[in-house]
């Protein structure tokens, strides 16, 4: 896969293009927002969009640009963070599955297809329903939540690439077996984990946004997109761009990672 | 590098088109709230007042939306507020309930009360008929309260008339019940639908005294009333022929629906849904006996301390968190009574603690809290409304250097914890009002099981307790007043507001009248020409 090869790639270069704008806001958030995320002036109530706030202002009278800037931390956060844990836990489990097999395989990939039955959101509901609401704890879920994906992916990489010769010859030459899975077999699989972590990104940003939808994610009133949206609802018709521009906002991310996805997909696909 | 630019270009402009639709949607859209806010406000003021120019009509159906199913037709075993707030229009009590929160005469002509206040003597009105044809005698009413009471040998239906001791019926017209022991609040209790005796079919056909009576219930559509024409009160006598209720679980449909003229009224509609009606329709408003308030845990350290209770009350604005959360409709208040309830009421206590930050803070210093604290409000998820409150109420006790968190917890972890277990620090929730100020203000007494405030005063528990025997009705609404005073004195809670319960009607739809209790009198309504 080449530079180039990528540049050329639509969808890599409008998901790139769409996230490295959202990646200023939230650079830019850690040292500047126009008003302070929470602070209320109850004198101006869902204020349309304006010079001086360009999404307009909430309920509260709170920026909603201001919002969207801080809550993008959040969602940048806790997609970085659970995509991490779910890598992590998911390429060990893939590993010690593909790797040795056997009744290890048997029983962790039973483990999987368990989790893998109850679909991902209410998972992490139950998780946090369990655990309690709160930053923290919406990290924890949605991290797990990606473990199967991981999983899956990382161990049918470990059985395809184990019978490979390069694999055979040094564990001829007596290689341990962390190097060889290190070493040999990782870098290999670099590319799928790469697009499943792009892809999960976006479903645990669209999960934090579900679960604060719900009230069950980040807390009020520390602004999350998803609870942003939630808190928008009511005034849909009296104040509409409230609920379209954070509906966008999330749209944006997620259409973002996705492209972003598939264009590095693609470029592997080529090179093949 | 050229092909960089290019899709970069690309890129850029298919986001500056995105903004511009963006902020398109958002002009166009921006002066139409501003001006039906200002359309609902006067509409809001001036309720239905010059209805009486206008010509009435007789007969007529209305079309009610309700957003719930009702749970049992059988006025004893249900206990949705929704359901009764409908079937009270076909069942009658010997009371009914009165718009100050007094008790009207209705099957019962007239009561005494004995000297010892144990033997209540009721006198029933004569020539009373069910929707059966059949007479309403004593002989009724007793069935009805031995159901109530349990003294018919099964399970009590209703812990509040579990005082009773035994029912007498020396003539048809009299009814005389004695009581295990005094209890004032046992009077208010006898707006309880009585039901003709032997009659045990109340779940499928409701069968009644009232106004109105039960025609049919399709469950998911619709619950249709018509009118009693042998009814016994000339006054009351309904105007309309029929009421139906239309099941809609979603109040935007139903905002949609009196828009478009498929029913003529809602009751309990939303800030947002009013501000979408327009002109055309009225907006009753007024306090619904309800009390949201701050609960502050008065044995949790730093509230254990009435300075620090009453920092945080002069640190909370409530008129700031009426205009926010409430669009301005709601009554602030100073104690737990909504002004719903005239009678009982203790004016002016809602002013007691004005919005002053350096009062607060000064009080704090005084504590040992110069510093501040943290505070966790635990606040019931479900409930946007008070999750709304607990957000500027946090933004408020910033400003004197409380850090307060707020935690949303799910609503039966919120009866459990908070409400049975009183496991927390301040949470903030609605007190629904009932007829009798006793089973508002009674949570406060330190032999309350439920006392979730964990609030302890030998003042109160005796002022309580001794109007809980006053028979005399002025003197015991002194002592609830007294109770309150106390209430706002020892700071037990933020006391925040009753909010608004709004009604829409059609234009020409009049006579709607608010009551202390969830209670929609269809006898009093009547359409007039347009």
């Amino acid at each position: 896969m080449r530079w180039n090869q990528l540049v050329r790639n639509k969808p890599f270069m409008i998901g790139g293009c769409l996230l490295v704008l959202l990646l200023g806001l939230m650079v830019t958030s850690l040292f500047y927002t126009p008003y302070g995320p929470n602070d209320m002036n109850t004198a101006m109530r869902l204020a349309p969009p304006q010079a001086s706030h360009w999404f307009g202002t909430d309920n509260f009278g709170r920026d909603i640009f201001s919002r969207i800037m801080e809550g993008s931390q959040t969602s940048f956060v806790i997609g970085t963070a659970s995509v991490a844990i779910g890598l992590v836990i998911g390429l060990l489990i893939g590993a010690i599955a593909g790797y040795w097999g056997g009744w290890m395989d048997e029983m962790l990939m039973r483990i999987i297809d368990a989790m893998l039955a109850f679909p991902g959101i209410l998972l992490a509901i139950m998780l946090v329903s369990v655990f309690g609401p709160g930053f923290g704890n919406t990290i924890v879920a949605l991290g797990i939540m990606s473990i199967p994906a991981f999983a899956r992916i990382a161990r049918s990489g470990f059985i395809q690439y184990k019978e490979f010769a390069f694999v055979k010859a040094a564990k001829a030459r007596g290689a341990s077996s962390l190097r060889i899975i290190s070493r040999h077999i990782l870098p290999n699989m670099a590319s799928p984990l790469i697009v499943a972590s792009t892809m999960r990104f976006s479903g645990s940003i669209l999960a934090e946004a579900g679960l604060s939808y719900l009230g069950l994610g980040v807390q009020p009133p520390d602004p999350s997109w998803g609870r942003m949206l939630s808190e928008a609802q009511p005034f849909i018709i009296n104040a509409p761009w409230y609920v379209f521009i954070t509906g966008a906002v999330i749209t944006a991310m997620v259409l973002g990672f996705n492209l972003l996805g598939d264009g590095i997909r693609d470029g592997f696909d080529k090179k093949r | 590098m050229l092909k960089i630019r290019k899709t970069f270009v690309t890129g850029f402009s298919t986001l500056a088109v995105l903004s511009m639709v963006i902020s398109g949607c958002g002009s166009s859209a921006s002066p139409a709230p501003a001006a039906s806010g200002t359309a609902q406000t006067t509409n809001g003021n001036s309720p239905a007042k010059d209805s009486s120019s206008m010509e009435r009509v007789e007969g007529g159906t209305v079309r009610v939306a309700m957003s719930t199913e009702p749970d049992n037709l059988d006025p004893y075993l249900s206990a949705a507020t929704d359901t009764s707030s409908m079937m009270d229009n076909v069942f009658d009590g010997l009371f009914e309930a009165g718009e100050n929160s007094e008790l009207v005469p209705a099957v019962a002509e007239s009561y005494q009360i004995s000297e010892d206040g144990l033997t209540y003597t009721f006198n029933i009105r004569k020539g009373i008929k069910f929707h059966d044809g059949s007479d309403l005698t004593a002989e009724d009413v007793a069935y009805s309260y031995a159901k109530l009471s349990g003294l018919n040998g099964k399970e009590p239906l209703s812990s509040k008339f579990a005082v009773i001791e035994k029912i007498e019926t020396p003539d048809d017209s009299t009814v005389v019940v004695k009581l295990k022991a005094k209890d004032a609040a046992f009077l208010a209790a006898n707006i309880v639908a009585i039901v003709p005796k032997d009659y045990e079919k109340q779940s499928e056909k409701p069968i009644g005294a009232g106004p109105f009576q039960f025609v049919s219930y399709a469950p998911g559509q619709q619950l249709v009333l018509e009118k009693n024409d042998q009814f016994y009160d000339q006054e009351r006598k309904p105007a309309l022929d029929r009421v139906e209720f239309k099941i809609m679980p979603d109040t935007n449909s139903s905002v949609l629906a009196l828009q478009s003229g498929d029913i003529d009224m809602i009751p309990g509609i939303s800030a947002q849904g009013a501000l979408q009606l327009g002109t055309g329709f009225q907006i009753v408003s007024g306090p619904q006996n309800m009390v949201q308030l701050m609960a502050l845990n008065n044995t949790e350290k730093p509230l254990d301390d009435v300075r620090v209770r009453q920092a945080i009350n002069h640190a909370i604005d409530k008129d700031v968190i009426i205009q926010t959360v409430a669009e301005g409709n709601g009554a602030k208040l100073g104690s737990n009574m909504s002004p719903a309830m005239k009678m009982y009421y203790q004016e002016g206590l809602e002013n007691r603690y004005q919005p002053d930050v350096q009062k607060a803070k000064a009080l704090l210093k005084e504590a040992g809290y110069e510093n501040g604290f943290k505070l966790t409000i635990t606040v019931p998820s479900n409930y946007a409304f008070h999750v709304d409150t607990a957000q500027v109420i946090a933004e408020q006790l910033k400003a004197v250097g409380i850090d307060a968190q707020i935690k949303q917890i799910e609503w039966s972890s919120w009866l459990e914890d908070v409400y049975n277990n009183a496991k927390y620090e301040a949470t903030i929730v609605g007190l629904t009002g009932k007829l009798d100020p006793h089973e508002v203000l009674g949570r406060y007494e330190t032999t309350y099981g439920k006392n979730f405030f964990k609030f302890s005063n030998a003042e109160f528990d005796d002022i309580v307790n001794r109007a809980r025997t006053e028979i005399d009705v002025t003197k015991r609404a002194d002592m609830y007043k007294q109770a309150q005073t106390v209430l706002t004195e020892q700071a037990a809670a933020v006391y925040i507001m009753d909010p608004s319960r709004s009604v829409a009607l059609k234009e020409n739809l009049h006579g709607f009248t608010m009551y202390p209790v969830q209670k929609y009198d269809f006898a009093a309504m009547y359409f007039s020409k347009k």
